[in-house]
């Protein structure tokens, strides 16, 4: 098994440690240490996928988060996961990588006939073609392009992961290691501050791994150990690698994406596979570095095509050749070092230079190294399909738009620089208008927009010297700013080769009658031709020569691919580029797992689950629960094989016939304490409140400043300046807040405090026609007499040696009593309330009973107070005072509220007396009127009448009090129901209410 | 996330705040006659200007107060942070 393309000695790899994959079935290995990309150029391999539109073959172009073409499906520890850039994820023991959007194989694809019908689609093709008829687009043509495009293959696997959220507070956050990113972080580290340090890669030291240079005669990647050491030791730093800052949002809050164990073989079950950090910034220093770009020419996507210094890291890092007949493709002196490299390692390249015969520091260096330099040169087109076999390539003329010779060379593969592209990103999130520098024919950071400060390439800085300068003083005076301390740190010296000036040559012109595909983007396969179009077609704005062509879309997000668009835009339209102008850049920089951003917040832990006291009691007693908030609440107690239907009718029937408990814990409680109390409640709700006694409850209403009703409820009066004020269960943060709002904002000068006691007290309804026997051997020594204690009226008394409130209030409509002691003693209280009420009868139930009972009441509720009824739609305006002011009266004058049709609460039944209304139904005149049926009202809440035994429902209609005896449809499309229905009272069951006050 | 400071609690995520829009409407006195339109320009009027904005947030997860925040609704720079009951020029 021997690796052909890999070198003896090079590279930071583990050559103790190798690893075995596979690739599309077949088995490799590899080394500790590399890429899936680097293990697979080793093993010869070039081909790995198929392009998105043409299905051409493609190869690796860059060796990190510039790759545009290597996204692959890979499966790894149990995963499967798509569009996995194989320049960036590290090789582990048993992976198994597959190329993507290729059928029936990378090396035969079927889709590869748009590649040779390509005349046939140019940019915008899809929306041209597949206009007409309208009708084919979702059934036909959008399914088949999906599949002939598309990328990876989701998992529809459940996520057996361990994902994390991390929230950090630091100084200064330092996002990339390179010199400058090093030198940021030691000075800010040494003033004292609190750092972080993010480094995107495994290993530490950006282009100090790779560039020829020395620093304090240490070498580049020396000097990189012996900082980040130093800095590991420091306790107010932390250094991070797998770490990619990808996010700047407001107020200096940055997101890094963190790969915690995907390259480990084994770890903890604890362990999280990735984590994302938010981080909050005082100071932040982007030291992201430069990418290269290309120079464009023809067929420039065949594999075996890299950017030149990826085919150097190649070497460097990972000890591996990317060809052994290099062409090296230049408009600068940066793909020299690449040249020598290959030299180093006894490959004897070509090197092609854009530029005229001139002389530099390195290219001195090659020349005396004897390799083969030809100036004014370029590729014109390479040749070979699924690898580069040779490149036409030719002198050009001194206007660079045509050629003096043309000859064909031999190579396997071709290594093109374009000059070097600054990361801007980050900056740019964080709201920096960029500008363009002329310099580099690239955009920099302007002026800061938050606390932003782009240090080294990241600026524009292409120099070591610039960049660890720019570094150490950014650090410092940024740490200084905070810490008060300054340390003084000699900058050290360096050594490196001075660079001539590039050329500013982007894409090399064709011989007449040629026209092979020149690409701009790769991933999205955009050509010159394609954003031609574009613009003759009409397209101007930059966003939407994006758009209509694709150009820098996609998870590469046009690293590559975006300035030589711009450049193209700017040559056709005359402009310089800055007029152009850039597209935005957007988070993340590159994908993220849908898992991270979810972290723990899945399943169970999606969100918090509140439980009552006797949650246990109800599990045990095979409570089946609904979902009230983030409450559980029992709907019903499940009796042998009982439905819903017929356990909630046993239930809500013994309520009214002997005695039942409900846990109404989850009610929402509001404790009101102060002198100002009373007046308080009194403009809160829209009935008076001045005048109700201590030791007596009443049932009160509040409204929105806009008439609606906001929530209802009883509010007990327990001392002179004491209120307890219940809500309902899904409003009492609603209210709370309300009520804050008030106090703090609109009435300061009231002299009243609130505060939520919805945990503090456990509560239980006993309700029924036995109610007050049940209550009597609950409180044995307490006199529970209608006259002792009537409906509304309220004691404190001790419930078996515990405190207890005793509210005799009633939502069921029966007889019956709210009892309230302190949350510990939940439990108790209910066991005890189980243990007595045998003799009763009693039977707990749930929230299903506990609605039919309301219901057949004519008690609103939830579905009732939806949001837009005012207290007379619910006939509630017995309860509105006319005497005195309240939050929302005015309102209730406006003159829509007051129309002689306005909607009413009614009650419905069916006709045939057995077919249930199904709630959300729509009430119409006429089931088979012409479409749109007008509207009367809809259903609201809907029951089994236990008292009638019969269905019966409450809606809201339209002038409904003078619809009663009428007859109407109720309509649900959705349960394909239509139901005969006739108007009736909304209280159905005791309309006079003399069972609550019996 | 907006980091916002809190004149009682001091600098805090967003996550810990809710929203409760514009800070300068005045509610009509209570117990006054207000004259409808006055009313309905305090129930329903709200402008919705680019720039500064003087609004209301409730520190909700923290101590429950209401406070003012001044804010550039562009650009979500927040200019100054004060006590309900004082004033933000």
């Amino acid at each position: 098994m021997s690796q052909p393309f890999r070198l003896n000695k090079e590279g930071l790899i583990n050559r103790n440690k190798k690893i075995s994959f596979t690739f599309n079935g077949k088995k490799l290995f590899g080394y500790e240490g590399d890429t899936i990309a680097s293990a697979l150029i080793a093993n010869g391999i070039h081909l790995v996928g198929r392009s998105f539109k043409y299905h051409r073959p493609r190869g690796f172009f860059g060796a990190g988060v510039e790759e545009p073409n290597a996204k692959l499906q890979v499966e790894f520890n149990g995963h499967s996961e798509p569009n996995v850039n194989a320049t960036e994820m590290e090789l582990v023991e048993g992976l198994s990588a597959t190329s993507q959007n290729c059928w029936p194989s990378v090396n035969f694809d079927i889709g590869a006939i748009n590649n040779f019908l390509k005349m046939f689609f140019p940019a915008g093709f899809y929306y041209k073609t597949f206009m007409w008829p309208k009708s084919f687009w979702y059934k036909i043509y959008e399914p088949f392009i999906r599949k002939a495009a598309g990328l990876g293959v989701a998992s529809i696997e459940k996520d057996k992961e361990r994902y994390e959220h991390k929230f950090e507070y630091c100084d200064l956050l330092v996002t990339g290691s390179g010199p400058s990113g090093l030198a940021s972080a030691y000075a800010a580290a040494k003033n004292g501050a609190k750092v972080i340090l993010a480094e995107d890669k495994p290993r530490f030291g950006g282009t100090l791994l790779t560039d020829d240079v020395s620093i304090d005669n240490l070498s580049g990647k020396d000097w990189a150990e012996k900082i980040i050491s130093e800095l590991k030791s420091m306790p107010n730093v932390t250094v991070k690698n797998r770490s990619q800052v990808f996010g700047y949002y407001d107020h200096n809050m940055l997101v890094m994406f963190e790969r915690v164990s995907d390259h480990l073989e084994k770890k903890s079950k604890f362990t999280p596979r990735q984590r994302l950090w938010y981080i909050r910034a005082k100071e932040t220093i982007l030291s992201t570095g430069s990418i290269e770009r290309p120079i464009v020419f023809g067929n420039n996507d065949t594999p075996g095509i890299f950017l030149s210094a990826a085919a150097k890291e190649y070497m460097k890092v990972y000890g591996v050749l990317v060809g052994k007949k290099p062409l090296i493709f230049t408009n600068n002196d940066s793909a020299y070092e690449t040249a020598l490299e290959f030299k180093k390692n006894n490959v004897e390249p070509i090197i092609l230079d854009t530029r005229e015969e001139h002389s530099s520091e390195l290219i001195d260096e090659a020349k005396s190294k004897g390799i083969d330099i030809r100036f004014s040169h370029g590729v014109i087109v390479a040749n070979g399909y699924k690898k580069v076999k040779s490149a036409k390539i030719g002198k050009l003329n001194k206007d660079k738009n045509s050629f003096e010779k043309i000859e064909t060379v031999d190579c396997d593969c071709i290594c093109v620089s374009g000059f070097w592209t600054p990361s801007v990103h980050l900056a740019s999130q964080s709201g920096n208008k960029l500008k363009y520098e002329e310099k580099i024919d690239a955009f920099i950071p302007d002026k800061k927009k938050q606390h932003e400060t782009s240090v080294g390439a990241a600026n524009g800085s292409f120099t070591l010297e610039e960049s660890l300068k720019n570094g150490f003083e950014n650090g410092s005076n940024l740490s200084a700013k905070i810490t008060d301390t300054k340390t003084e740190i000699a900058i050290p010296n360096v050594n490196e080769k001075k660079y001539g000036a590039h050329d500013k040559f982007w894409c090399m012109p064709l011989p007449k009658n040629e026209n092979p595909k020149r690409f701009v983007d790769f991933q999205n396969d955009v050509s010159v031709s394609d954003i031609e179009i574009a613009l003759r077609e009409g397209y101007r704005s930059i966003e939407h020569v994006k758009r209509y062509t694709t150009l820098g879309m996609a998870t590469d997000q046009g690293r590559t691919s975006n300035l030589n668009g711009l450049q193209l835009v700017s040559n056709i339209e005359n402009k310089i580029v800055p007029e152009v102008g850039h597209t935005t850049f957007r988070p993340p920089f590159t994908p993220i797992t849908i898992g991270t951003i979810v972290g723990r917040e899945v399943g169970m832990e999606y969100m918090p689950t509140r439980k009552t006291p006797m949650h246990e009691w109800h599990e045990k007693n095979n409570a089946v629960f609904v979902d009230a908030g983030a409450w559980k609440r029992p709907r019903y107690y499940k009796l042998g094989s009982e439905t819903l239907f017929e356990a909630s009718k046993r239930e809500a029937k013994n309520v009214r016939e002997n005695v039942g408990i409900c846990d109404v814990t989850t009610l929402g409680k509001i404790d009101i304490k102060g002198p100002d109390a009373a007046e308080f409640l009194n403009r809160v709700y829209t009935n008076a409140w001045m005048k109700l006694p201590v030791g007596k409850a009443r049932y009160g209403l509040m409204l929105r400043e806009d008439g609606i009703v906001m929530d209802d409820g009883t509010t007990t009066r327990i001392s002179e300046n004491h209120y307890h004020m219940t809500t309902t269960t899904a409003q009492a943060a609603n209210v709370l807040s309300h009520l804050e709002y008030y106090l703090q904002i609109v009435w300061p000068e009231l002299n009243v405090n609130v505060v939520s006691t919805t945990e503090q007290w456990a509560g239980a309804a006993i309700a029924g026609p036995k109610s007050r026997d049940m209550l009597s051997k609950l409180y044995p020594d307490l006199d529970v007499s209608n006259e002792a204690l009537p409906f509304m009226g309220y004691k404190e008394a001790e419930f078996f040696g515990v405190p207890s409130r005793i509210f005799r209030i009633s939502f069921s409509g029966e007889l019956a009593y709210e009892i309230n002691v302190k949350s510990d003693h939940g439990m108790f209280m209910w066991e005890k309330m189980m243990e007595v009420g045998k003799d009763f009868g009693n039977q707990p139930y749930g929230t299903e009973a506990l609605s039919t009972l309301r219901i057949e009441m004519g008690h609103v509720a939830g579905p009732e107070l939806d949001g837009r009824t005012i207290p007379s739609d619910v006939s509630l305006n017995g309860l509105v005072s006319k005497k005195k002011d309240f939050i929302g009266k005015n309102s209730l004058g406006r003159e829509a509220f007051n129309v002689e049709s306005r909607q009413k609460i009614v009650g419905l039944i069916p006709i045939d007396r057995k077919s249930s209304i199904p709630e959300g139904s729509h009430i119409v005149q006429d089931q088979n009127a012409k479409l749109p049926n007008p509207k009367l009202g809809h259903v609201s809440s809907s029951c089994w009448s236990v008292e009638n035994n019969n269905p019966f429902s409450l809606a809201i209609m339209k002038d409904g009090k003078n619809m009663i005896g009428k007859k109407f449809f109720a309509v649900s499309p959705l349960k394909n129901k239509t139901i005969e229905v006739e108007v009736i009272s909304s209280h159905y069951v005791d309309p006079e209410g003399k069972r609550v006050r019996s | 996330m907006l980091y916002i400071k809190c004149p009682y609690c001091g600098l805090r995520a967003q996550k810990e705040f809710s929203y409760g829009g514009d800070a300068t409407v005045k509610r009509p006195n209570i117990n006054e006659e207000v004259p409808s339109e006055d009313w309905d320009n305090f129930v329903y009027m709200r402008k919705s200007p680019r720039g500064k904005h003087i609004e209301l947030w409730q520190h909700i997860a923290g101590c429950r107060q209401w406070i003012k925040v001044q804010r550039d609704t562009a650009t979500h720079e927040i200019f100054q942070t004060a006590k309900v009951t004082e004033e933000i020029r």
